[in-house]
């Protein structure tokens, strides 16, 4: 068997970025998009510590880091946009949540 | 040892991932979640990604799903469990997919093969460039944090104006 480098990392974060987007585009679930979105934010961050694992250097950790907290952040705040519009619509099926006004 | 931890992990991570986009309920959604988060905590500390594996266990899987679940209690969501997936969307999904997965293919077949260089992400390692560095973005950081806060107390008062 050949032994694990730099691209099976990153076949493994494609892959789980791929499913990532197909939830996002498949599901209609406001939550599970969600959800969806935190599995490509995900793959990112193994891409990232992998390139910095074979490239000898710290700075993928450091970015890695950043996206985490951002993430934490994105994450309040979408959910809380989400229970907003719950309670006005009743509902977090993205396909009746076509109009602009709240 | 690390190729079959690889492998396990990686496999295990891809198809909880795959269960977190089938699931219906959306509660098995999250904790598939949860399982997939662990497994990728397991791949930080293969890449010798220590405090990365740290906080990812911590923040992901701990405060962040914590905070899916209880929007999920809080949301009664039972017709999600009705409704079916449509052909059209399905099919569409795939085929991003795998067309994104063809690209990085074509872009990884093609790249040097070079052995890992012997730097451990440790929480001293990477503190110590978190804090001279990169410190303007991680002060940044914490007033984007704060922003998040005032905007979510903003956004969960009743009368949203």
């Amino acid at each position: 068997m050949i032994p694990v480098v730099l691209p099976h990392y990153l076949v493994v974060s494609a892959a789980l970025f791929s499913l990532g987007l197909a939830g996002v585009i498949i599901r209609r679930n406001a939550l599970v998009i969600f959800m969806s979105l935190e599995l490509m934010l995900n793959a990112a961050n193994l891409a990232l510590a992998a390139f910095s694992r074979y490239n000898g250097s710290l700075h993928g950790h450091v970015l890695v880091f950043f996206i985490i907290t951002v993430a934490a952040a994105e994450v309040a705040v979408g959910l809380a946009i989400i229970v907003a519009l719950f309670r006005r619509r009743k509902s977090v099926n993205v396909d009746e949540l076509t109009s602009m006004r709240l | 040892m690390h190729d079959q931890l690889f492998w396990f992990f990686s496999i295990a991570m891809l198809l909880s991932g795959l269960l977190v986009i089938l699931s219906r309920n959306p509660v098995n959604s999250a904790m598939f979640l949860v399982v997939a988060m662990c497994f990728m905590a397991g791949l930080f500390v293969l890449l010798e990604a220590h405090f990365l594996a740290i906080i990812q266990i911590l923040v992901y899987a701990g405060a962040v799903m914590v905070l899916f679940l209880f929007v999920i209690m809080f949301l009664d969501l039972k017709a999600e469990r009705r409704r079916r997936f449509r052909i059209l969307t399905f099919g569409g999904g795939i085929i991003v997919a795998a067309a994104f997965m063809v690209k990085v293919h074509d872009v990884v077949e093609d790249m040097p093969l070079v052995a890992a260089k012997g730097v451990a992400g440790t929480t001293e390692a990477v503190g110590r460039l978190l804090f001279t560095r990169y410190l303007l973005p991680f002060e940044v950081a914490s007033l984007l944090l704060l922003v998040a806060v005032v905007g979510v107390v903003l956004l969960s008062k009743r009368d949203l104006k």
